[in-house]
């Protein structure tokens, strides 16, 4: 195999190598991207890690050309929304990327963490990279949760009502909590202000530091595989893992073909859909806040919608809180709920199959669920499902012990 | 239902992405409309101008983007359509002062620039032909898909008026039959719903005014991308040849 990459980057005096002797950058370029070597049998599910990263981008960008033009004030927050689609020079396509990049941003990372699930990406020595994950998952929710305040519409205001008055049913401070997250007694301008603030200031720059921190340790153990078998156990003489191929220019002229379709799909929303029928843009939002008219069905924006419908499946607020709470919290056990000695699903057996199949099934349902109004028997689907649900981790540890798996091969299967 | 076949039909229904169960489903008939019809948006904004805008604002939407949109001279548009306005780039105001419409309506009337995404196309419609006689309301009428709605009937002239028609189903409950008209209007049923279907045809416009545009761009967008795609892929295969 020509090794194309040991070429690029060498050091040959001049201007490079007067950076280098002051900043490592030809040595980060290589550890990073030149001589970062990744199994070359990576599927089409490897494609979700870079995609994110590329929603992250899109979020960015966007977000600050929204700032220059939205104004944070209960009186004028959902008109100037209103000024950016109308009257902003492409200001309609900045705010639908945005929007549409919110929810882009959750399928992305929904699939991501499910391809760790296919593969045991989370088992060791990859638990840091997994919990660093998960850490990104709860600032992402975070992230979504502030910014769907700030266009002021009806769902905005009366979803941040039902979500915030949660951390009541939390015994002897909860109501304290509530106003002091609020920062007054209802829902109000001041709290736009405070969640505008964390939208566009203290969560991304947790993102960023995550995300950094979430590739340094990926980095440092390498990636895993389809097959899940460590690649670096086969080296050749020159050190470089037989079945690895380097990151630049191998995977990255293969994720840029990824990034092309999902761009199509992502433009196809944008251009075509960008409302997706009332689960990308609720139509209740295109109404201003009204404090005196309440919504006839609040729901939130389908990707909270799973473990809202935990919420609901309880009677109780504040266990149903607990629930929903541990529901989120539950996967970053993951590396160690899971006893299996193999990694991937490919060589796993029928147990972990049908106990991922069903775990599926009621993460969707629930999805489904959880957008429904309250009635008798949704409540009663809500529950089967959360036992489901609940049973794929907390059986975890007797099922994968017990699962018969397959004899994993010593390196990585490719065909060309 | 008992609870197992509820369950049953409720997963069916999960399956079909329907939604059976939703407490406010009101039958709506389609209001067959196209925003890319420039003079069907032309006689929707003649018809709001005239019959709507005296109690409605539009507040977001400009005069002369709208003009643009439509493809009408600042002189058509100072003629037909600024009654109530100074200058071009003003946004499109109610006559009637809020105050008074909340005093005389009890609450004031809504801005109607976002009333067709917040509601959608059809029950803009639907309610605006759904107006039918019922003595015990203030203002005379009823509306089917707005129960106890404040408007009053503002067409009558043109439709007539009708009286609705309900059943009652196993629960109770009143459901919608059917309309019968109890006087005609200056306009036939037919030419009447094209009023309507103009109307609703603007105010889907005027809920996001870029819409067509979008939509117009967006093929360009996934043309280029289709492109680019070839170029990546081939790329990509360059690389990868003399990996085995």
């Amino acid at each position: 195999m020509a090794r194309i990459e040991s070429e690029i980057g060498v050091p040959k005096g001049g201007f490079m190598k007067w950076i280098d002797d002051r900043f490592p950058l030809t040595e980060t370029m290589q550890y990073h991207i030149t001589q970062y070597y990744a199994s070359k049998n990576f599927n089409w599910w490897y494609l979700f890690g870079v995609l994110a990263m590329v929603v992250l981008m899109i979020q960015l960008f966007t977000g600050i050309f929204l700032t220059m033009n939205y104004k944070p004030s209960a009186d004028e927050a959902f008109a100037s929304v209103e000024y950016i689609m109308r009257d902003v020079e492409w200001g309609w396509l900045i705010r639908y990327m945005h929007s549409t990049g919110a929810s882009f941003f959750f399928i992305v990372v929904y699939l991501h963490m499910f391809r760790a699930m296919l593969y045991g990406s989370y088992k060791k020595p990859r638990e840091l990279i997994w919990i660093i994950g998960m850490m990104i998952f709860f600032a992402l929710f975070a992230e979504a949760f502030s910014g769907y305040l700030l266009p002021w519409g009806q769902m905005s205001y009366w979803g941040a009502q039902v979500i915030i008055s949660l951390f009541g049913a939390i015994p002897a401070i909860g109501e304290t909590l509530v106003e002091y997250i609020r920062g007054d007694y209802s829902i109000s301008d001041i709290t736009l202000n405070r969640f505008f603030a964390l939208h566009v200031i203290l969560i991304p720059i947790a993102l960023i530091a995550l995300v950094f921190v979430h590739i340094v340790a990926l980095h440092h153990v390498g990636s895993n595989n389809p097959d899940g078998v460590e690649i670096k156990d086969h080296k050749g003489p020159d050190g470089i893992p037989l079945d690895g191929v380097a990151f630049h220019p191998y995977h990255t002229t293969k994720d840029l073909v990824g990034i092309i379709v999902f761009l199509m799909l992502f433009c196809a929303v944008v251009f075509f859909a960008p409302d997706m029928g009332g689960y990308f843009l609720e139509h209740a939002n295109f109404e201003a806040a009204n404090t005196m008219a309440t919504p006839e069905h609040i729901a939130p924006v389908w990707y909270f919608t799973p473990f809202y419908a935990i919420l609901r499946a309880v009677p109780d607020k504040l266990w149903g809180a607990i629930l929903m709470a541990s529901a989120v919290l539950l996967p970053l056990f993951l590396p160690w709920l899971d006893r299996s000695r193999v990694r991937s699903i490919r060589y796993r057996g029928w147990i972990y199959r049908l106990a991922l199949t069903l775990f599926v099934i009621s993460f969707a349902t629930l999805g489904w669920l959880g957008m429904q109004p309250v009635d008798s028997i949704y409540v009663i689907m809500s529950r089967i499902f959360s036992v489901v649900y609940f049973g794929f981790f907390l059986l975890m540890p007797y099922y994968t012990a017990i699962d018969k798996t397959k004899p994993v091969p010593d390196r990585v299967v490719y065909h060309g | 239902m008992d609870k197992a076949t509820r369950i049953a039909v409720a997963l069916a229904a999960l399956l079909a992405g329907s939604d059976v169960f939703s407490a406010t489903s009101i039958e709506l008939e389609s209001a067959e409309n196209d925003v890319g019809d420039v003079s069907s948006l032309q006689r929707g904004a003649r018809n709001f101008m005239n019959y709507c805008s005296g109690c409605h604002s539009a507040k977001y939407v400009r005069f002369n983007s709208m003009a643009d949109d439509l493809q009408l001279s600042e002189d058509q548009l100072i003629e037909n359509l600024m009654f109530n306005a100074e200058r071009t780039f003003e946004t499109i105001q109610a006559n009637m002062a809020a105050d008074d419409a909340a005093r005389w309506f009890g609450q004031p009337p809504p801005d109607m620039s976002l009333m067709a995404r917040a509601r959608t196309t059809d029950y803009t419609f639907n309610f605006l032909k759904g107006f039918y006689l019922d003595p015990d309301s203030p203002t005379g009428v009823d509306n089917r898909v707005l129960p106890g709605t404040s408007m009053p009937h503002v067409l009558w002239e043109l439709q007539g008026f009708q009286t609705g028609v309900f059943t009652e189903d196993a629960n109770g409950t009143s459901v919608f039959g059917h309309f019968e008209t109890r006087t005609s209007g200056s306009m036939s049923p037919g030419e009447f719903d094209s009023f309507v279907r103009d109307t609703v045809n603007f105010l889907e416009y005027i809920s996001e005014p870029i819409a067509s545009t979008r939509r117009a761009m967006g093929v360009w967008v996934l043309i280029f991308l289709a492109f680019f795609w070839v170029i990546a892929s081939l790329l990509k295969k360059e690389i990868w040849k003399d990996v085995s």
